[in-house]
Protein backbone atom coordinates (compact mmCIF):
# COMPACT_ATOMS: atom_id res chain seq x y z
CA UNK A 1 0.00 0.00 0.00
CA UNK A 2 2.67 2.52 1.03
CA UNK A 3 4.77 1.72 -2.04
CA UNK A 4 1.88 2.67 -4.30
CA UNK A 5 0.90 5.80 -2.34
CA UNK A 6 4.56 6.80 -2.34
CA UNK A 7 4.87 6.28 -6.11
CA UNK A 8 1.75 8.38 -6.81
CA UNK A 9 2.88 11.05 -4.32
CA UNK A 10 6.31 11.35 -5.94
CA UNK A 11 4.74 11.57 -9.38
CA UNK A 12 2.36 14.27 -8.15
CA UNK A 13 5.27 16.17 -6.64
CA UNK A 14 7.15 15.85 -9.92
CA UNK A 15 4.10 17.14 -11.80
CA UNK A 16 3.73 20.09 -9.42
CA UNK A 17 7.36 21.19 -9.60
CA UNK A 18 7.17 21.11 -13.39
CA UNK A 19 4.11 23.34 -13.24
CA UNK A 20 4.82 26.94 -14.26
CA UNK A 21 2.13 28.33 -11.99
CA UNK A 22 4.05 27.13 -8.93
CA UNK A 23 7.05 29.26 -9.85
CA UNK A 24 4.83 32.20 -10.73
CA UNK A 25 3.20 32.06 -7.31
CA UNK A 26 6.58 31.66 -5.60
CA UNK A 27 8.01 34.69 -7.39
CA UNK A 28 4.96 36.74 -6.40
CA UNK A 29 5.20 35.57 -2.80
CA UNK A 30 8.90 36.46 -2.57
CA UNK A 31 8.17 39.83 -4.19
CA UNK A 32 5.35 40.54 -1.73
CA UNK A 33 7.49 39.60 1.28
CA UNK A 34 10.19 41.96 0.00
CA UNK A 35 7.61 44.68 -0.66
CA UNK A 36 6.81 44.74 3.07
CA UNK A 37 10.09 46.62 3.64
CA UNK A 38 9.00 49.45 1.34
CA UNK A 39 5.56 49.49 2.89
CA UNK A 40 7.07 49.78 6.37
CA UNK A 41 8.72 53.05 5.35
CA UNK A 42 5.28 54.64 5.10
CA UNK A 43 4.58 54.09 8.79
CA UNK A 44 6.38 55.54 11.74
CA UNK A 45 7.59 53.31 14.54
CA UNK A 46 5.88 50.11 13.46
CA UNK A 47 8.29 48.87 10.78
CA UNK A 48 8.76 45.52 12.51
CA UNK A 49 5.03 44.91 12.82
CA UNK A 50 4.40 45.73 9.17
CA UNK A 51 7.20 43.48 7.90
CA UNK A 52 6.13 40.54 10.07
CA UNK A 53 2.43 40.98 9.38
CA UNK A 54 2.84 41.42 5.65
CA UNK A 55 5.34 38.57 5.42
CA UNK A 56 3.10 36.10 7.23
CA UNK A 57 0.05 37.24 5.24
CA UNK A 58 1.97 36.72 1.97
CA UNK A 59 2.99 33.19 2.97
CA UNK A 60 -0.63 32.53 3.97
CA UNK A 61 -2.24 33.80 0.75
CA UNK A 62 0.26 32.31 -1.70
CA UNK A 63 0.33 28.99 0.11
CA UNK A 64 -3.46 28.79 -0.12
CA UNK A 65 -3.40 29.79 -3.79
CA UNK A 66 -0.85 27.04 -4.48
CA UNK A 67 -3.00 24.51 -2.63
CA UNK A 68 -6.06 25.55 -4.62
CA UNK A 69 -4.67 26.03 -8.12
CA UNK A 70 -2.43 22.98 -8.15
CA UNK A 71 -4.50 20.91 -5.73
CA UNK A 72 -7.76 21.20 -7.64
CA UNK A 73 -6.19 19.64 -10.69
CA UNK A 74 -5.11 16.65 -8.62
CA UNK A 75 -8.07 14.43 -9.22
CA UNK A 76 -10.36 16.28 -11.63
CA UNK A 77 -7.69 16.84 -14.27
CA UNK A 78 -6.70 13.20 -14.03
CA UNK A 79 -10.32 12.23 -14.79
CA UNK A 80 -10.76 14.92 -17.42
CA UNK A 81 -7.59 13.91 -19.26
CA UNK A 82 -8.27 10.23 -18.60
CA UNK A 83 -4.77 9.65 -17.18
CA UNK A 84 -6.51 8.04 -14.22
CA UNK A 85 -7.66 5.11 -16.38
CA UNK A 86 -4.19 3.67 -16.75
CA UNK A 87 -3.61 4.03 -13.01
CA UNK A 88 -6.83 2.55 -11.69
CA UNK A 89 -6.64 -0.38 -14.09
CA UNK A 90 -3.58 -1.37 -12.05
CA UNK A 91 -3.66 -2.98 -8.60
CA UNK A 92 -4.35 0.33 -6.88
CA UNK A 93 -7.16 0.96 -4.43
CA UNK A 94 -8.95 4.18 -5.14
CA UNK A 95 -8.22 5.49 -1.67
CA UNK A 96 -4.50 4.93 -2.36
CA UNK A 97 -4.83 7.14 -5.43
CA UNK A 98 -6.52 9.93 -3.42
CA UNK A 99 -4.02 9.68 -0.55
CA UNK A 100 -1.09 9.55 -2.98
CA UNK A 101 -2.28 12.69 -4.70
CA UNK A 102 -2.81 14.41 -1.35
CA UNK A 103 0.63 13.44 -0.05
CA UNK A 104 2.27 14.65 -3.26
CA UNK A 105 0.69 18.06 -2.92
CA UNK A 106 1.48 18.24 0.79
CA UNK A 107 5.13 17.64 -0.14
CA UNK A 108 4.95 20.39 -2.76
CA UNK A 109 3.46 22.78 -0.23
CA UNK A 110 6.14 21.89 2.28
CA UNK A 111 8.88 22.81 -0.20
CA UNK A 112 6.94 25.92 -1.24
CA UNK A 113 6.45 27.06 2.35
CA UNK A 114 10.12 26.40 3.15
CA UNK A 115 11.26 28.60 0.25
CA UNK A 116 8.90 31.45 1.21
CA UNK A 117 9.82 31.15 4.89
CA UNK A 118 13.55 31.06 4.17
CA UNK A 119 13.29 34.34 2.26
CA UNK A 120 11.10 35.89 4.98
CA UNK A 121 13.46 34.86 7.77
CA UNK A 122 16.48 36.04 5.83
CA UNK A 123 14.99 39.53 5.60
CA UNK A 124 14.15 39.49 9.32
CA UNK A 125 17.64 38.24 10.26
CA UNK A 126 19.28 41.01 8.21
CA UNK A 127 17.07 43.56 9.90
CA UNK A 128 17.62 41.99 13.32
CA UNK A 129 13.90 41.39 13.83
CA UNK A 130 13.86 37.60 13.92
CA UNK A 131 11.60 36.05 16.55
CA UNK A 132 11.62 32.30 17.20
CA UNK A 133 7.85 32.34 17.67
CA UNK A 134 7.53 33.04 13.94
CA UNK A 135 8.50 29.41 13.32
CA UNK A 136 5.36 28.39 15.21
CA UNK A 137 3.25 30.84 13.19
CA UNK A 138 4.55 29.41 9.91
CA UNK A 139 4.04 25.86 11.16
CA UNK A 140 0.39 26.64 11.89
CA UNK A 141 0.04 28.23 8.46
CA UNK A 142 1.38 25.00 6.98
CA UNK A 143 -1.22 23.07 9.00
CA UNK A 144 -3.84 25.32 7.44
CA UNK A 145 -2.49 24.55 3.94
CA UNK A 146 -2.82 20.84 4.69
CA UNK A 147 -6.46 21.33 5.62
CA UNK A 148 -7.18 23.48 2.55
CA UNK A 149 -5.53 20.82 0.37
CA UNK A 150 -7.79 18.15 1.85
CA UNK A 151 -10.80 20.32 1.00
CA UNK A 152 -9.46 20.90 -2.52
CA UNK A 153 -9.09 17.14 -3.01
CA UNK A 154 -12.63 16.53 -1.74
CA UNK A 155 -14.15 19.15 -4.03
CA UNK A 156 -12.15 17.98 -7.03
CA UNK A 157 -13.57 14.48 -6.43
CA UNK A 158 -17.06 15.94 -6.42
CA UNK A 159 -17.08 18.53 -9.12
CA UNK A 160 -15.46 20.36 -12.03
CA UNK A 161 -12.10 22.15 -11.54
CA UNK A 162 -13.58 25.67 -11.71
CA UNK A 163 -16.39 24.94 -9.28
CA UNK A 164 -13.99 23.13 -6.97
CA UNK A 165 -11.62 26.16 -6.97
CA UNK A 166 -14.47 28.54 -6.15
CA UNK A 167 -15.78 26.32 -3.35
CA UNK A 168 -12.33 25.85 -1.80
CA UNK A 169 -11.53 29.57 -1.90
CA UNK A 170 -14.97 30.35 -0.49
CA UNK A 171 -14.37 27.96 2.42
CA UNK A 172 -10.97 29.60 3.03
CA UNK A 173 -12.67 32.98 3.39
CA UNK A 174 -15.55 31.57 5.46
CA UNK A 175 -13.10 29.62 7.61
CA UNK A 176 -11.38 32.86 8.64
CA UNK A 177 -14.67 34.61 9.40
CA UNK A 178 -16.21 31.80 11.38
CA UNK A 179 -15.98 33.80 14.61
CA UNK A 180 -18.77 35.98 13.19
CA UNK A 181 -21.05 32.94 12.97
CA UNK A 182 -20.39 32.31 16.67
CA UNK A 183 -21.22 35.93 17.41
CA UNK A 184 -24.37 35.72 15.29
CA UNK A 185 -25.52 32.62 17.22
CA UNK A 186 -25.27 34.60 20.46
CA UNK A 187 -27.26 37.53 19.10
CA UNK A 188 -29.98 35.71 17.18
CA UNK A 189 -33.35 35.82 18.98
CA UNK A 190 -34.75 32.51 17.67
CA UNK A 191 -33.65 29.14 18.96
CA UNK A 192 -33.72 27.56 15.46
CA UNK A 193 -31.39 30.23 14.14
CA UNK A 194 -29.02 29.72 17.05
CA UNK A 195 -28.91 25.95 16.49
CA UNK A 196 -28.35 26.40 12.76
CA UNK A 197 -25.49 28.82 13.37
CA UNK A 198 -23.97 26.45 15.94
CA UNK A 199 -24.18 23.47 13.57
CA UNK A 200 -22.54 25.44 10.79
CA UNK A 201 -19.92 26.77 13.17
CA UNK A 202 -18.81 23.25 14.07
CA UNK A 203 -19.26 21.81 10.59
CA UNK A 204 -17.31 24.42 8.61
CA UNK A 205 -13.50 24.51 8.89
CA UNK A 206 -12.39 26.94 11.56
CA UNK A 207 -9.20 28.31 10.09
CA UNK A 208 -8.91 30.78 12.93
CA UNK A 209 -7.38 27.89 14.88
CA UNK A 210 -4.26 28.20 12.73
CA UNK A 211 -3.97 31.99 12.84
CA UNK A 212 -1.64 33.41 15.47
CA UNK A 213 -0.42 36.33 13.36
CA UNK A 214 -1.99 38.85 15.73
CA UNK A 215 -0.22 37.45 18.78
CA UNK A 216 3.14 37.27 17.01
CA UNK A 217 3.01 40.70 15.41
CA UNK A 218 1.86 42.47 18.56
CA UNK A 219 4.15 40.48 20.81
CA UNK A 220 1.25 38.96 22.79
CA UNK A 221 1.43 35.65 24.60
CA UNK A 222 0.16 32.58 22.78
CA UNK A 223 -2.52 30.84 24.80
CA UNK A 224 -1.31 27.57 26.31
CA UNK A 225 -2.55 24.53 24.43
CA UNK A 226 -3.20 26.57 21.27
CA UNK A 227 -0.71 24.63 19.19
CA UNK A 228 -1.86 21.31 20.57
CA UNK A 229 -5.48 22.19 19.80
CA UNK A 230 -4.55 23.27 16.23
CA UNK A 231 -2.72 19.95 15.72
CA UNK A 232 -5.64 17.89 17.03
CA UNK A 233 -8.09 19.94 14.95
CA UNK A 234 -6.01 19.37 11.80
CA UNK A 235 -5.78 15.63 12.45
CA UNK A 236 -9.48 15.13 13.20
CA UNK A 237 -10.96 17.53 10.64
CA UNK A 238 -8.36 16.75 7.95
CA UNK A 239 -8.82 12.97 8.33
CA UNK A 240 -12.61 13.36 8.17
CA UNK A 241 -12.35 15.36 4.95
CA UNK A 242 -9.90 12.92 3.38
CA UNK A 243 -12.02 9.96 4.43
CA UNK A 244 -15.04 11.61 2.76
CA UNK A 245 -12.98 12.29 -0.39
CA UNK A 246 -11.89 8.62 -0.51
CA UNK A 247 -15.49 7.44 0.02
CA UNK A 248 -16.77 9.72 -2.76
CA UNK A 249 -14.04 8.62 -5.16
CA UNK A 250 -14.55 4.94 -4.32
CA UNK A 251 -17.89 4.86 -6.14
CA UNK A 252 -17.17 7.55 -8.71
CA UNK A 253 -17.96 6.56 -12.30
CA UNK A 254 -14.96 7.39 -14.44
CA UNK A 255 -16.78 8.38 -17.62
CA UNK B 1 -10.96 -21.51 -18.91
CA UNK B 2 -12.50 -18.03 -19.15
CA UNK B 3 -10.13 -15.21 -18.26
CA UNK B 4 -12.85 -12.57 -18.36
CA UNK B 5 -16.56 -13.19 -17.95
CA UNK B 6 -19.26 -10.58 -18.32
CA UNK B 7 -22.64 -11.92 -17.28
CA UNK B 8 -25.89 -10.21 -18.22
CA UNK B 9 -24.48 -6.72 -17.95
CA UNK B 10 -26.84 -3.75 -18.08
CA UNK B 11 -25.43 -0.27 -18.01
CA UNK B 12 -27.17 3.07 -18.35
CA UNK B 13 -26.26 6.68 -17.79
CA UNK B 14 -28.06 9.90 -17.18
CA UNK B 15 -27.00 13.16 -18.74
CA UNK B 16 -26.70 16.16 -16.43
CA UNK B 17 -30.01 17.56 -15.17
CA UNK B 18 -31.92 14.74 -16.86
CA UNK B 19 -33.93 12.01 -15.23
CA UNK B 20 -34.09 10.02 -18.43
CA UNK B 21 -31.89 6.95 -18.59
CA UNK B 22 -29.89 6.14 -21.71
CA UNK B 23 -29.02 2.49 -22.06
CA UNK B 24 -25.51 1.73 -23.22
CA UNK B 25 -25.46 -2.02 -22.65
CA UNK B 26 -28.48 -4.27 -22.45
CA UNK B 27 -27.92 -7.77 -21.17
CA UNK B 28 -24.39 -8.21 -22.47
CA UNK B 29 -22.82 -11.60 -21.81
CA UNK B 30 -19.34 -12.26 -23.08
CA UNK B 31 -16.57 -14.66 -22.23
CA UNK B 32 -12.90 -14.27 -23.16
CA UNK B 33 -10.98 -17.54 -23.16
CA UNK B 34 -7.43 -18.06 -21.98
CA UNK B 35 -4.77 -17.65 -24.66
CA UNK B 36 -6.99 -16.22 -27.38
CA UNK B 37 -6.98 -12.97 -29.29
CA UNK B 38 -10.48 -11.58 -29.10
CA UNK B 39 -11.49 -8.73 -31.38
CA UNK B 40 -14.32 -6.57 -30.15
CA UNK B 41 -15.89 -4.66 -33.02
CA UNK B 42 -18.86 -2.35 -33.21
CA UNK B 43 -20.15 0.96 -34.43
CA UNK B 44 -19.30 4.25 -32.74
CA UNK B 45 -21.20 4.51 -29.48
CA UNK B 46 -22.07 0.81 -29.49
CA UNK B 47 -20.65 0.39 -25.98
CA UNK B 48 -17.20 -1.10 -26.61
CA UNK B 49 -15.31 1.30 -24.34
CA UNK B 50 -18.05 0.99 -21.71
CA UNK B 51 -17.61 -2.80 -21.76
CA UNK B 52 -13.88 -2.42 -21.27
CA UNK B 53 -14.28 0.09 -18.42
CA UNK B 54 -16.74 -2.28 -16.73
CA UNK B 55 -14.33 -5.17 -17.11
CA UNK B 56 -11.62 -3.16 -15.37
CA UNK B 57 -13.81 -1.73 -12.60
CA UNK B 58 -13.53 1.88 -13.81
CA UNK B 59 -17.32 2.05 -13.90
CA UNK B 60 -19.93 -0.19 -12.32
CA UNK B 61 -22.80 -2.14 -13.91
CA UNK B 62 -26.45 -1.38 -13.09
CA UNK B 63 -27.03 -5.13 -13.21
CA UNK B 64 -24.96 -8.22 -13.92
CA UNK B 65 -21.51 -9.33 -12.83
CA UNK B 66 -17.94 -9.20 -14.07
CA UNK B 67 -15.49 -11.99 -13.27
CA UNK B 68 -11.75 -11.83 -13.82
CA UNK B 69 -9.81 -15.11 -13.73
CA UNK B 70 -12.88 -16.74 -12.22
CA UNK B 71 -13.13 -14.26 -9.32
CA UNK B 72 -15.17 -11.14 -8.62
CA UNK B 73 -13.49 -8.37 -10.62
CA UNK B 74 -13.78 -5.87 -7.75
CA UNK B 75 -10.75 -7.54 -6.14
CA UNK B 76 -8.02 -5.02 -6.82
CA UNK B 77 -5.24 -7.60 -6.58
CA UNK B 78 -6.56 -9.33 -9.72
CA UNK B 79 -5.44 -6.34 -11.75
CA UNK B 80 -1.88 -7.35 -11.07
CA UNK B 81 -2.48 -9.85 -13.89
CA UNK B 82 -4.03 -7.32 -16.29
CA UNK B 83 -2.60 -4.72 -18.65
CA UNK B 84 -4.69 -1.93 -20.13
CA UNK B 85 -4.29 0.65 -22.87
CA UNK B 86 -7.14 3.18 -23.01
CA UNK B 87 -8.42 4.74 -26.21
CA UNK B 88 -6.47 7.85 -27.30
CA UNK B 89 -4.43 7.77 -24.11
CA UNK B 90 -3.61 11.11 -22.50
CA UNK B 91 -0.49 10.37 -20.59
CA UNK B 92 1.58 12.41 -18.14
CA UNK B 93 3.18 14.64 -20.72
CA UNK B 94 5.64 16.18 -18.24
CA UNK B 95 7.39 12.82 -17.86
CA UNK B 96 9.94 11.34 -20.22
CA UNK B 97 9.19 7.94 -21.76
CA UNK B 98 11.55 6.25 -19.28
CA UNK B 99 10.12 8.08 -16.25
CA UNK B 100 6.59 7.24 -17.38
CA UNK B 101 7.28 3.51 -17.62
CA UNK B 102 9.32 3.53 -14.41
CA UNK B 103 6.40 5.17 -12.57
CA UNK B 104 4.01 2.46 -13.73
CA UNK B 105 6.50 -0.25 -12.85
CA UNK B 106 6.76 1.19 -9.31
CA UNK B 107 3.02 0.71 -8.87
CA UNK B 108 3.63 -3.03 -9.12
CA UNK B 109 6.32 -2.82 -6.47
CA UNK B 110 9.12 -3.89 -8.82
CA UNK B 111 12.67 -3.33 -7.57
CA UNK B 112 14.99 -0.85 -9.24
CA UNK B 113 17.02 -3.40 -11.26
CA UNK B 114 13.90 -5.14 -12.61
CA UNK B 115 12.31 -1.81 -13.43
CA UNK B 116 15.35 -0.59 -15.32
CA UNK B 117 15.58 -3.79 -17.36
CA UNK B 118 11.88 -3.95 -18.11
CA UNK B 119 11.68 -0.29 -19.14
CA UNK B 120 14.62 -0.72 -21.51
CA UNK B 121 13.21 -3.93 -23.02
CA UNK B 122 9.74 -2.47 -23.51
CA UNK B 123 11.01 0.72 -25.11
CA UNK B 124 12.90 -1.44 -27.60
CA UNK B 125 9.87 -3.68 -28.12
CA UNK B 126 7.57 -0.80 -29.06
CA UNK B 127 10.17 0.86 -31.25
CA UNK B 128 11.03 3.76 -28.93
CA UNK B 129 14.47 2.54 -27.89
CA UNK B 130 16.19 5.85 -28.61
CA UNK B 131 13.33 8.16 -27.59
CA UNK B 132 13.00 7.20 -23.93
CA UNK B 133 14.66 10.38 -22.68
CA UNK B 134 12.20 12.72 -24.38
CA UNK B 135 9.19 14.20 -22.59
CA UNK B 136 5.87 12.72 -23.72
CA UNK B 137 4.68 16.20 -24.74
CA UNK B 138 7.15 15.96 -27.62
CA UNK B 139 5.85 12.55 -28.78
CA UNK B 140 3.73 12.14 -31.90
CA UNK B 141 0.32 10.46 -31.66
CA UNK B 142 1.75 7.18 -32.87
CA UNK B 143 4.58 7.35 -30.32
CA UNK B 144 2.09 8.02 -27.52
CA UNK B 145 0.12 4.98 -28.59
CA UNK B 146 3.29 2.89 -28.42
CA UNK B 147 4.39 4.15 -25.02
CA UNK B 148 0.82 3.57 -23.83
CA UNK B 149 1.08 0.01 -25.07
CA UNK B 150 4.40 -0.36 -23.27
CA UNK B 151 2.88 0.69 -19.93
CA UNK B 152 0.12 -1.88 -20.48
CA UNK B 153 2.79 -4.57 -20.70
CA UNK B 154 5.00 -3.36 -17.82
CA UNK B 155 3.75 -6.10 -15.46
CA UNK B 156 3.96 -8.86 -18.08
CA UNK B 157 0.18 -9.35 -17.77
CA UNK B 158 -1.78 -12.52 -18.47
CA UNK B 159 -4.69 -10.53 -19.91
CA UNK B 160 -4.03 -7.50 -22.10
CA UNK B 161 -7.00 -5.21 -22.74
CA UNK B 162 -6.51 -2.69 -25.53
CA UNK B 163 -9.06 -0.07 -26.46
CA UNK B 164 -8.60 0.89 -30.13
CA UNK B 165 -4.87 0.12 -30.16
CA UNK B 166 -4.53 0.79 -33.90
CA UNK B 167 -6.19 4.21 -33.80
CA UNK B 168 -3.97 7.03 -34.99
CA UNK B 169 -1.26 4.74 -36.27
CA UNK B 170 0.20 4.72 -39.76
CA UNK B 171 0.35 1.39 -41.64
CA UNK B 172 3.81 0.62 -40.24
CA UNK B 173 2.68 1.37 -36.69
CA UNK B 174 -0.40 -0.77 -37.18
CA UNK B 175 1.72 -3.61 -38.41
CA UNK B 176 3.98 -3.29 -35.36
CA UNK B 177 1.04 -3.32 -32.95
CA UNK B 178 -0.37 -6.32 -34.78
CA UNK B 179 2.96 -8.10 -34.39
CA UNK B 180 3.06 -7.28 -30.67
CA UNK B 181 -0.44 -8.73 -30.25
CA UNK B 182 0.56 -11.90 -32.10
CA UNK B 183 3.73 -12.11 -30.02
CA UNK B 184 1.65 -11.87 -26.83
CA UNK B 185 -0.48 -14.77 -28.01
CA UNK B 186 2.65 -16.76 -28.83
CA UNK B 187 3.74 -16.21 -25.20
CA UNK B 188 0.43 -17.64 -24.01
CA UNK B 189 -1.17 -14.32 -23.11
CA UNK B 190 -4.81 -13.39 -23.72
CA UNK B 191 -5.57 -10.26 -25.71
CA UNK B 192 -8.94 -8.52 -25.73
CA UNK B 193 -9.03 -5.50 -27.99
CA UNK B 194 -11.63 -3.23 -29.52
CA UNK B 195 -11.15 -1.86 -33.00
CA UNK B 196 -12.70 -0.39 -36.09
CA UNK B 197 -10.11 -1.86 -38.38
CA UNK B 198 -11.81 -5.00 -39.61
CA UNK B 199 -9.05 -6.27 -41.87
CA UNK B 200 -6.72 -6.58 -38.86
CA UNK B 201 -9.45 -8.28 -36.89
CA UNK B 202 -9.96 -10.84 -39.61
CA UNK B 203 -6.24 -11.48 -39.86
CA UNK B 204 -5.21 -11.91 -36.24
CA UNK B 205 -8.25 -12.70 -34.11
CA UNK B 206 -9.17 -16.16 -32.91
CA UNK B 207 -12.66 -14.95 -32.11
CA UNK B 208 -14.66 -11.82 -32.75
CA UNK B 209 -17.60 -10.19 -30.99
CA UNK B 210 -19.83 -7.74 -32.82
CA UNK B 211 -21.55 -5.17 -30.64
CA UNK B 212 -24.36 -3.06 -32.05
CA UNK B 213 -26.27 -0.56 -29.92
CA UNK B 214 -25.31 -2.21 -26.66
CA UNK B 215 -26.21 -5.75 -27.70
CA UNK B 216 -23.86 -8.49 -28.78
CA UNK B 217 -25.11 -9.39 -32.25
CA UNK B 218 -22.57 -12.06 -33.09
CA UNK B 219 -19.68 -13.82 -31.43
CA UNK B 220 -17.46 -16.61 -32.71
CA UNK B 221 -14.55 -17.44 -34.97
CA UNK B 222 -14.33 -15.71 -38.33
CA UNK B 223 -15.38 -18.96 -40.01
CA UNK B 224 -18.40 -19.23 -37.76
CA UNK B 225 -19.46 -15.66 -38.38
CA UNK B 226 -18.71 -15.25 -42.04
CA UNK B 227 -20.07 -17.77 -44.50
CA UNK B 228 -17.41 -19.36 -46.69
CA UNK B 229 -20.01 -20.11 -49.39
CA UNK B 230 -19.51 -18.31 -52.68
CA UNK B 231 -22.78 -16.65 -53.74
CA UNK B 232 -21.37 -15.53 -57.13
CA UNK B 233 -18.21 -15.16 -59.18
CA UNK B 234 -16.87 -12.14 -61.02
CA UNK B 235 -15.21 -13.02 -64.34
CA UNK B 236 -13.04 -10.43 -66.07
CA UNK B 237 -12.75 -10.96 -69.83
CA UNK B 238 -10.82 -9.16 -72.53
CA UNK B 239 -11.56 -8.93 -76.25
CA UNK B 240 -15.26 -9.77 -76.11
CA UNK B 241 -16.51 -8.94 -79.61
CA UNK B 242 -19.93 -10.44 -79.35
CA UNK B 243 -21.74 -9.19 -76.26
CA UNK B 244 -24.23 -12.08 -76.16
CA UNK B 245 -22.66 -14.37 -73.61
CA UNK B 246 -24.42 -17.68 -72.92
CA UNK B 247 -24.81 -16.89 -69.25
CA UNK B 248 -23.95 -14.31 -66.65
CA UNK B 249 -24.61 -10.60 -66.54
CA UNK B 250 -22.23 -7.91 -67.70
CA UNK B 251 -21.84 -5.52 -64.75
CA UNK B 252 -19.29 -3.18 -66.29
CA UNK B 253 -17.61 -2.57 -69.64
CA UNK B 254 -14.45 -0.61 -70.34
CA UNK B 255 -13.17 -0.57 -73.93
CA UNK B 256 -12.86 -4.27 -74.84
CA UNK B 257 -12.78 -5.43 -71.23
CA UNK B 258 -15.92 -6.62 -69.46
CA UNK B 259 -16.75 -7.78 -65.96
CA UNK B 260 -19.33 -10.54 -65.87
CA UNK B 261 -21.21 -11.73 -62.82
CA UNK B 262 -22.03 -15.46 -62.77
CA UNK B 263 -24.34 -16.83 -60.09
CA UNK B 264 -23.62 -20.58 -60.14
CA UNK B 265 -20.68 -22.90 -60.59
CA UNK B 266 -22.41 -24.57 -63.57
CA UNK B 267 -22.79 -21.23 -65.32
CA UNK B 268 -19.16 -20.45 -64.61
CA UNK B 269 -18.00 -23.66 -66.32
CA UNK B 270 -20.33 -22.99 -69.25
CA UNK B 271 -19.02 -19.45 -69.67
CA UNK B 272 -15.39 -20.52 -69.53
CA UNK B 273 -15.96 -23.30 -72.10
CA UNK B 274 -17.39 -20.95 -74.75
CA UNK B 275 -14.87 -18.13 -74.42
CA UNK B 276 -12.93 -18.99 -77.58
CA UNK B 277 -16.12 -18.82 -79.67
CA UNK B 278 -16.55 -15.21 -78.59
CA UNK B 279 -12.92 -14.33 -79.24
CA UNK B 280 -12.46 -13.49 -75.57
CA UNK B 281 -9.51 -14.00 -73.27
CA UNK B 282 -9.90 -14.81 -69.57
CA UNK B 283 -8.27 -12.20 -67.29
CA UNK B 284 -9.46 -13.32 -63.85
CA UNK B 285 -12.10 -15.26 -61.92
CA UNK B 286 -12.85 -13.90 -58.46
CA UNK B 287 -15.14 -15.77 -56.07
CA UNK B 288 -17.18 -13.28 -54.04
CA UNK B 289 -17.03 -14.19 -50.36
CA UNK B 290 -18.72 -12.54 -47.49
CA UNK B 291 -16.32 -10.54 -45.37
CA UNK B 292 -16.44 -9.39 -41.77
CA UNK B 293 -17.15 -5.95 -43.14
CA UNK B 294 -20.29 -7.26 -44.87
CA UNK B 295 -21.47 -8.76 -41.61
CA UNK B 296 -20.62 -5.56 -39.73
CA UNK B 297 -22.49 -3.33 -42.16
CA UNK B 298 -25.47 -5.67 -42.37
CA UNK B 299 -25.90 -5.87 -38.59
CA UNK B 300 -25.29 -2.15 -38.11
CA UNK B 301 -27.86 -1.25 -40.75
CA UNK B 302 -30.37 -3.73 -39.42
CA UNK B 303 -30.10 -2.07 -36.02
CA UNK B 304 -30.60 1.44 -37.37
CA UNK B 305 -32.55 1.44 -40.65
CA UNK B 306 -32.10 4.63 -42.59
CA UNK B 307 -34.64 6.19 -44.95
CA UNK B 308 -34.46 5.28 -48.61
CA UNK B 309 -31.77 7.14 -50.48
CA UNK B 310 -31.35 7.82 -54.15
CA UNK B 311 -28.20 6.30 -55.58
CA UNK B 312 -27.25 6.29 -59.26
CA UNK B 313 -30.80 6.62 -60.40
CA UNK B 314 -32.06 3.66 -58.34
CA UNK B 315 -33.84 3.72 -55.06
CA UNK B 316 -32.29 1.40 -52.46
CA UNK B 317 -33.71 0.54 -49.12
CA UNK B 318 -30.83 0.32 -46.66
Amino acid sequence: MFIRINAIALNTFREAIRHRILYLLLVFAVAMISFAQILSLLTVGSEEKIIKDFGLASIDVFGVLTAVFIGIGLVSREIERRTVYTLLAKPIHRFEFVLGKYTGLALTLLVNTCVMTAWFFLILLIKGMFDLRLVVAVLLLFFQFLLITALAVLFSCLSTPILASVMTLALYVIGHLLWSLDLLAKRLPTETGKVLCRVLYYLLPNLGNFDIKGEIVHGLAIAPGRILWATVYLLVYGCAILWTACAVFERKELQ
Amino acid sequence: MAVLDLLDIHKSYRSHLSIRKYWILRGLSLSIREGEIFGYIGTNGAGKTTTIKLALGLIFPDQGSVRLFGEDSSKVELRRRVGFLPENPYLYDYLTGEEFLDFHARLFGLDRATRRKRVKDLLERVGLGNRGDRQLRHYSKGMLQRIGLAQALINDPELVVLDEPMSGLDPIGRREVRDIILDLKARGRTVFFSTHILSDTETICDRVGLLVKGALKAVGTIDELVSRDVPYWEVALQGVVNGNLPCGRIVSRREDRVLVRVDSQGDLHRLLSVLNGHGARLVSVTPARQSLEDLFIREARAASPRPARIDEGHVHQN
